[in-house]
């Protein structure tokens, strides 16, 4: 499809061996003060699903608002973001190129769906109009037969009635759910979902999970899911990118990092959230420290200041190691540690 | 209820429930019909004796912050009884609870939304002191913040100016400071990191031990009460559905709510053996919901090695 | 590394975004405004304890309507010969003052009252509130008419009357502050802790709710001003001789197609004090404001 661009070099060429749907290349997002994600690179094949995996202020959930180009005011992104069948990068396309993008190709489920859905607009509206919207159908009684028929599809218990309801009158769970009927209502190419199980209960949750990698799976919608639960992660994605202090500290196969992990970031939070396993004085693992403040990550290594590996090299930033599995380290944990 | 544990010396109750129920009447929607009443607990009764870890289980709207508030004396019952060292506090006035106040202290959720911005942590930590005309909050105060591993200089800041684990190391200080018997925890973990919420619970493990509290651990995270507790409850609806020692019911619950809620908590142990989310859901209820294939599975068949 | 001085957040990228707002914040433009505006006439008003280039209350026959930049009298001066400029200066004055004693009286009483309201059982805070709202729904140019016809038309009835006619809104202002800090966990927090409700309301309301009190004392202040003008207009506020920015206009009035700017210079020196409070208190709500100011730190 579109040539690389040779002035930046992708250190990770893809893994899969298809095509990729959506391809991000030294990713960057700051204020004019501070860099918030930096050289963020990574591929998504058609119907992958892949778990992005980082606490508070890591920048995941800034990554995903700068591929759908929703950053908030006075925050912008460089680098480049290109989907399969778009022409030219995401990053610096105008607002107009990109509304056509989103919610078409590309389509998000938000942490806390009260916020994200329209509370004076029957649900059965709001569904009708994220496919009107795009002009996938013309005739408005259409869309309203075809809402219901979504809301069925993420098994909401009598859809028809549903769709008349407004977001108030619905449980955290059902609104979850309608916002994934709307995110694919246009069949996207990509659904980002950040943290949508987060605020649900663990019943809520397990049923919101099996819906999304089922529905995903119908469809051949690529998945990048945005969470700190390492648990999920594992359920739900084949690969897993963890990021921290605005990076991307290490990548590959779900299997291989969440249970030989090689960045010892990785490690230490596979340990900090292992809470069966003890040592002689019935204390858990943990990480050093807290994860410190937008801009106050250190120079060179961003967790070094909390690392126990830590030396004088990791003052500089350390260059990716592998390919579209890999790890940024100086010191990397061996794999029989 | 209570394992022997405790070098067979037999313990008195610290805290008895009896019946509890509460009610709360919802502002009526239309002028024409009645205001609508919602039962928060259904009769509620347990008891922890002295040195426990009591684990607390439910899910939103279970009822379990209902039953934190009647037992920390902050809100009363529609009916029932709260026993604390023998005493019935469910029927005092607030002022005729400086008994329960010194004795028994709460660490809320949000360590945000429990620490007043106005207040420097100084003021913060040593409010129950200053509230119960405690001789010397000063110098008990460079004891708490040792006690929970924060630096001197922590006491002329304000709220905002730590992270969320040090906000609830705060909290944790504030709790400590009448030298309390029980600890009634609300989800103090929940709104933490994974990186932090470790150092939390093992400063919790600590600080029971030391000062050998008594525990009440209130989560919707199973994995964090079977960590902590010795003691479990689960609660649904307002009601507590099992009780027992924490192995017996994660191993071999026997309610299906706590099958279904045991089996829905995805572990990473678990999806690396190749679980996949349609296993989280195969509880019996939960499954007929979701419209997967009932199967005979049980959580407890899951989760043993 | 600093162990202390980071701060914590919630679980997604909030905290960057929020720090990306807070970089993008300009100066508050009103707060700048209505400062320097409350300042000038503050300054006016305590220069003219000490220096004003004539006795306001002198009438001189031989100088009497003299225009704007006569020698002099750079404002020119009245009817009765006094200078216009002087005037003003001693009126600020008696517009601060009544500012200072209304809003004082509103804020002292409201604000007790709107925080028991809040604090009180569901069905007593409603009532005080129903109360309230009946004193709202009086005019408060009327009520100072009235007391001015029964304890007699003077400078200290109209600030009380007008005090008097404000404290509702502060006492709602109060309530509402009160309601919103009462639903968080730190007063759970410190009634575990033992502190009793007036230990609450001192420690905990008041510091909490102070910053919406001082933006309704800015707010009431300007309608305080504006009120002291229309009484001295009326007649059932400030007595001559004593100087007021309202009784100049009255005086002024008949001589509107002669000498307009003497309704000019009082008219516009209110304005301008009512623009600039009105100004700062909306830029110290956008300063106070609990919301914005937890992204500010």
């Amino acid at each position: 499809m579109t040539a690389p661009d040779p002035t930046e070099p992708d250190p990770r060429p893809d893994g899969p061996g298809r095509d990729p749907v959506l391809t991000v290349t030294g990713l960057s997002v700051g204020t004019d003060r501070l860099n918030l994600v930096s050289d963020v690179s990574f591929t998504l094949a058609p119907g992958e699903r892949v778990g992005l995996i980082g606490e508070s202020g890591s920048g995941k959930s800034l990554t995903a608002l700068a591929l759908m180009g929703l950053l908030p005011e006075g925050v912008h992104a460089g680098g480049t973001v290109r989907l399969a069948g778009v022409d030219g990068n995401l990053v610096t396309s105008s607002e107009r190129a990109l509304s056509t993008v989103r919610g078409e190709a590309m389509a998000m489920v938000f942490q806390e769906p009260m916020t994200a859905l329209n509370p004076v607009k029957r649900v059965g509206d709001q569904v009708a109009e994220a496919m009107t919207v795009h002009g996938r159908v013309r005739d408005r009684s259409a869309a309203r037969r075809a809402a219901v028929g979504l809301l069925d599809r993420v098994r909401l218990p009598d859809p028809a009635g549903t769709a008349r309801a407004y977001p108030h009158q619905l449980s955290g769970g059902q609104r979850q759910r309608v916002m994934l009927a709307m995110a694919l209502a246009n069949e996207p190419a990509v659904l980002l979902c950040d943290e949508p199980t987060t605020a649900l209960d663990v019943t809520v949750q397990a049923r919101m999970l099996e819906l999304v990698t089922s529905t995903v799976a119908e469809s051949g919608t690529a998945l990048v899911f945005i969470t700190h639960d390492l648990a999920v992660v594992a359920t739900v994605c084949e690969r897993a990118l963890v990021m921290y202090g605005g990076r991307i500290v290490e990548a590959g196969p779900v299997g291989e990092v969440l249970s030989r992990p090689r960045h010892p970031y990785t490690r230490g939070l596979l340990d900090a959230s292992d809470l069966t396993a003890t040592d002689e004085r019935g204390r858990l693992r943990t990480i050093a420290g807290s994860v410190p403040a937008a801009g106050g990550f250190p120079e060179g290594c961003v967790f070094r200041n909390r690392c126990p590996r830590a030396d004088i090299t990791c003052a500089a930033v350390p260059p990716w190691a592998g390919a579209d599995s890999g790890y940024a380290c100086w010191h990397p944990v061996e794999r029989d540690e | 209820m209570s394992e022997p544990d405790n070098g067979g010396i037999t313990t008195a109750p610290m805290l008895t429930v009896r019946g509890l129920r509460r009610s709360f009447t919802r502002p009526r929607a239309s002028p024409l019909r009645s205001a609508p009443r919602v039962h928060a607990l259904r009769g509620v009764s347990f008891e922890v004796t002295t040195g426990q870890r009591f684990g607390l289980v439910g899910e939103s709207g279970s009822g379990k912050s209902t039953l934190v508030r009647l037992v920390s004396g902050l809100d009363r019952p529609t009916s029932g009884t709260v026993h604390f060292a023998g005493r019935e506090i469910s029927r005092l006035p607030d002022r005729r609870l400086r008994f329960l106040r010194e004795r028994l202290q709460v660490v809320f959720q949000d360590p945000t939304g429990s620490l007043d911005p106005r207040m420097r942590v100084r003021d913060i930590i040593t409010e129950p002191l200053v509230a119960q005309r405690h001789r010397d909050p000063a110098g008990r105060l460079v004891e708490l913040l040792a006690d929970v591993g924060l630096p001197p200089e922590a006491a002329d800041r304000f709220p905002h100016q730590f992270s969320g684990g040090q906000r609830q190391r705060i909290s944790i200080a504030r709790a400590l400071a009448p030298r309390p018997a029980m600890l009634v925890a609300d989800e103090p973990v929940s709104a933490l990191d994974v990186s932090v919420r470790a150092q939390i619970l093992n400063l919790l493990s600590d600080l029971v031990q030391r000062y050998e509290l008594t525990l009440v651990f209130v989560s919707h995270d199973l994995a964090v009460v079977r960590h902590l507790c010795d003691t479990t409850a689960v609660m649904h609806d307002g009601a507590i559905v099992e009780l027992g020692p924490t192995r017996r019911v994660y191993d071999e619950p026997r309610h299906p709510y706590t099958r279904d809620l045991v089996a829905a908590v995805p572990t990473l142990r678990r999806a690396l053996a190749g679980a996949t989310a349609s296993d989280l859901v195969r509880g019996s209820s939960l499954a007929e919901e979701a419209g997967a294939d009932p199967t005979t599975a049980t959580g407890a068949e899951r989760t043993q090695p | 590394m600093s162990g202390v001085a980071d701060h914590g957040g919630g679980w997604n990228g909030d905290r960057a975004a929020t720090e990306a707002r807070g970089a993008a914040r300009t100066v508050n433009a009103s707060l700048v405004t209505g400062g320097v505006l409350v300042a000038t006439v503050i300054l006016t008003a305590l220069l003219s304890f000490l220096w004003t280039p004539h006795d306001p209350v002198h009438n001189d026959s031989g100088a009497r309507l003299l225009d704007a930049g006569s020698p002099g009298h750079w404002l020119g001066t009245d009817k009765f010969g006094r200078d216009v400029a002087s005037q003003l200066m001693a009126g600020a004055r008696i517009t601060l003052l009544v500012g200072v004693v209304a809003v004082g009286i509103a804020a002292v009483v409201g604000t007790p009252l709107g925080i028991l309201a809040g604090m009180a059982r569901r069905g007593v805070g409603e009532f005080l509130m129903r109360v309230n709202d009946l004193v709202l729904a009086f005019p408060a140019l009327l009520l100072a008419i009235m007391f001015g016809a029964v304890f007699g038309a003077g400078t200290l009835t109209a600030m009380v009357a007008i005090g008097i006619a404000t404290i509702p809104n502060f006492a709602r202002i109060a309530r509402g502050g009160t309601l919103q800090v009462l639903s968080h966990d730190y007063v759970q927090a410190a009634r575990a802790a033992g502190r009793r409700p007036v230990g609450i309301a001192l420690r905990h309301v008041l510091p909490n709710i102070s910053g919406l009190v001082t933006v309704q004392c800015s707010v009431s202040f300007a309608i305080a001003i504006l009120a002291e003008a229309a009484l001295s207009f009326l007649g059932f506020g400030t007595r001559p001789p004593t100087p007021s920015w309202g009784r100049m206009l009255q005086e002024s009035q008949e001589l509107l197609f002669s000498a307009p700017a003497l309704a000019l210079w009082p008219g516009l020196a209110i304005a301008l004090a009512v623009l600039g409070f009105n100004l700062l208190g909306d830029g110290l709500r956008d300063r106070l404001d609990p919301r914005l100011a937890e992204r500010r730190t």
